[in-house]
């Protein structure tokens, strides 16, 4: 590449557009302007959109990383403007989301004088980045963003967050770019041992009762097709977590659902009976696991994960298999044998029963006038087809989405995890339906989450960005309100909530929306949604204080899952 | 239960602004107190080392070390029991002067310590003692009674009986590119 004096500023954009950046989410402020003077000069090549708060605008960029595969940015001034991005960073941390944050700082002869506005985002973000430097000359940011940007995306994705002082943005220097090949501190792709395949190989074709639960390392290593032919030539039945979900279509025959608090009863219960647990992409997550001394003990275990700090981590393994699952897990199926376990399947079949008459059935099917979290959603797919994205927050509405939406796509499922985000799902919704333009993206999230980063309408109204917004209101924070009831004797401590006519508030940002109360009215105002093409806001007000079954209470064994 | 004992984790790093930030959170995010740290540049140039002291269990470091190398500025990390290292401390321990003449026995503990003096004027005189942990902590009870005006003791520092071959590695991602 030619060399050319540019300023720092500019050799921003440039190296956004060199990683093939084309959209980026923001907020501008006084030590991050000279970026943003760019931003205006280069607004052809490369879009911003202006989120309401820094907590948008980071969503959005995991939801757009979420739901297109891409590296998500978010930009934000110093100070306050830095700290507002700090609950997004933990939560791309959490769920390995590729995001990059670049942050305005003080100019370089202030730093550490308590400017105006500055803040330590370097000390502030360093536990919950996967890497984040300072740049305090301009000739640092072509290498840096390139480094920021490989960190991102390889090995185990995640968040990288880059401060530049605004000196340094204003200096002038011979901007040439080169893509990141290597850093030879890290590496990204640990080789796979042929001895532990051998290992898994032979485990899985003597086992009589195996089990796998992925996780969303399926999806990140675009392993879907990979592990897809696995689960059909092994026949061994299937749960996912939560960020695994879409991996595999919900119906395909070897699915059996859901692991975890409020996971489904078979998977659960199965944990502790089978013989050969294949965890792949998954990370043991207490909220998986219960107690994890309690968990799969009579199981060998096989653990597919391309992060070595997590073998071992909270359950102990018979083979670990460090590296690429999209490579392990073709090298895995090659070598083994085909086969069905109708009998061991028939144990899910069977508990699958018991569930759908103790919950399953009253939650889809209520006797009762009020509507329900479960057809609220049963009613989205029957209108969307499982071809949506469906985003959630936090909290019961959470759980009630994973359980019973309908998946076919990968990637269809986007929601805050490890960390339990409340507010994520609607800029995060915003951020997935920009980086999957040709799908539909239906937002679900409880009138508690909704509040929290409610001035998002704001975005979605200036650029008409048509996301489907479905708020699951019960004027409670249910899923507190519910620990509250079993176990702490209905004390309804600071839960229950009187809301605003969220319908007025859509409408006050020139959104259409509508309020539904009853059943007969839930599937016509669900098809005026989706069938529309433009923004929408849906208000479906709820049983108050219906909860969420299964559970396996906080630290109970697997096996304790409850059904009431 | 599984006893705690003292780990030494050696952490080869590339020299970058606020990597020691970035160790220090690994550590303070598990509720672990660090007995005792060190660090200065290694064997390869450009390339630091540290040198971290921790009382855990032996499941708790394997977890610990494996955070620690899964930072991208981290070469390397191990850890080792105290018998798999070579290790030493070092104190110094300021005194006043006029003691040396007064109490004669003071000179008999430095002898007998094989401690060093590092500087001797009108007011003060320094000592130095390398050693393990107990000799250090020997002089410094003997000392004391003397009116010790001062006492420091650095972080351990430790090489390892195995080989660490950090060149390799490096060598290994030359090769590569």
């Amino acid at each position: 590449m030619k060399k050319k004096k540019i300023s720092g500023a500019e050799a921003v954009i440039h190296s956004l557009l060199n990683e093939g950046v084309d959209l980026v989410w923001g907020y501008p402020g006084g030590a991050i302007m000279p970026v943003y003077d760019e931003f205006y000069k280069f607004q052809d090549k490369l879009k911003h959109i202006l989120a309401r708060h820094e907590q948008g605008a980071i969503h959005a960029a995991q939801g757009y990383a979420r739901s297109s595969g891409k590296v998500g940015v978010a930009i934000a001034t110093s100070g306050p403007g830095a700290t507002n991005l700090v609950t997004g960073i933990a939560d791309a941390q959490i769920d390995s989301t590729p995001v990059v944050c670049i942050t305005g700082q003080v100019p370089s002869h202030l730093l550490g004088s308590d400017a105006f506005q500055e803040t330590d985002i370097i000390g502030i973000s360093m536990p919950v980045t996967k890497w984040n430097y300072q740049i305090t000359k301009a000739f640092e940011i072509p290498e840096i963003f390139a480094k920021a940007f490989y960190i991102a995306k390889s090995g185990r994705p995640g968040p990288v967050l880059i401060d530049i002082t605004k000196d340094a943005q204003f200096e002038l220097f011979d901007y040439e770019y080169s893509k990141c090949k290597g850093i030879r501190s890290y590496n990204p792709l640990p080789k796979i041992n042929n001895s532990s395949i051998d290992d898994a190989v032979k485990l899985i074709n003597k086992a009589k009762k195996p089990f796998i639960v992925w996780g969303q390392g399926v999806i990140l290593g675009n392993a879907e097709d990979e592990f897809k032919s696995f689960v059909e030539k092994s026949g061994i039945p299937a749960a996912w977590t939560i960020l695994g979900v879409s991996a595999l279509p919900t119906s395909h025959e070897l699915n059996v659902g859901m692991v975890g608090m409020h996971g489904n009863y078979g998977p659960n219960l199965l944990t502790n009976e089978c013989d050969l647990l294949v965890a792949i992409g998954m990370r043991f997550d207490d909220r998986v696991t219960g107690d994890p001394k309690t968990y799969a003990n009579q199981a060998k275990i096989i653990h597919l994960d391309i992060d070595p700090a997590e073998i071992n981590k909270n359950i102990k393994v018979e083979v670990p298999i460090i590296g690429d699952c999209k490579e392990s897990l073709k090298l895995i199926t090659e070598r083994i044998e085909k086969r069905s376990h109708e009998k061991w399947i028939s144990k899910f079949d069977d508990l699958m029963k018991i569930e759908f008459d103790k919950v399953i059935n009253s939650d889809l099917n209520p006797s009762k006038k009020g509507l329900t979290m479960g057809e609220s959603i049963i009613a989205i797919n029957e209108q969307t087809n499982g071809e949506a994205i469906i985003v959630t927050d936090v909290g019961q509405h959470q759980m009630v989405a994973c359980r019973y939406a309908n998946f076919i796509h990968s990637k269809s499922n986007i929601t805050s995890g490890g960390l339990g985000t409340m507010g994520f799902a609607l800029p995060a919704a915003m951020g997935a339906k920009m980086g999957a333009m040709n799908r539909e993206v239906v937002a679900v999230i409880g009138d508690g989450g909704y509040q929290m980063t409610i001035q998002e309408l704001g975005t979605i109204f200036q650029l008409q960005i048509p996301v489907k917004i479905v708020i699951l209101n019960n004027d409670f924070l249910g899923m507190v309100r519910q620990w509250q009831q079993l176990f702490f004797d209905k004390r309804y401590a600071s839960t229950e909530m009187i809301n605003p006519d969220f319908v007025t508030i859509a409408k006050g940002y020139y959104l259409d929306s509508e309020r539904v109360n009853d059943r007969k009215d839930l599937r016509p105002a669900v098809e005026r949604m989706i069938k529309s093409k433009k923004p929408y806001v849906l208000e479906i007000c709820v049983e108050k204080e219906d909860n969420v079954f299964p559970m396996i209470p906080s630290g109970a064994s697997v096996s304790d899952v409850r059904l009431s | 239960m599984e006893k705690k004992k003292n780990f030494t984790i050696s952490v080869y790093t590339e020299n970058n602004v606020g990597l020691l930030h970035r160790l220090s959170a690994i550590f303070l995010k598990r509720h672990i107190n660090i007995e005792s740290f060190s660090t200065s540049e290694s064997e390869i140039k450009d390339v630091f080392r540290f040198i971290i002291v921790v009382k855990m269990t032996k499941s708790g470091v394997e977890k610990v070390v494996k955070q620690i190398e899964k930072q991208v500025e981290v070469i390397k990390a191990f850890y080792h029991t105290d018998s798999e290292t070579i290790f030493q401390e070092s104190a110094l321990y300021k005194m006043k002067s006029s003691s040396l003449f007064e109490e004669r026995h003071i000179q008999n503990v430095i002898k007998d310590s094989n401690a060093r003096i590092v500087t001797v004027n009108p007011e003060f005189f320094v000592i130095e003692k390398t050693g393990f942990r107990d000799d250090t902590e020997k002089l410094y009870k003997d000392l004391k009674s003397y009116g010790l005006l001062q006492f420091t003791r650095s972080g351990r520092i430790a090489v390892s009986k195995e080989k660490m071959g950090i060149s390799e590695i490096l060598n290994t991602f030359k090769n590569q590119k």
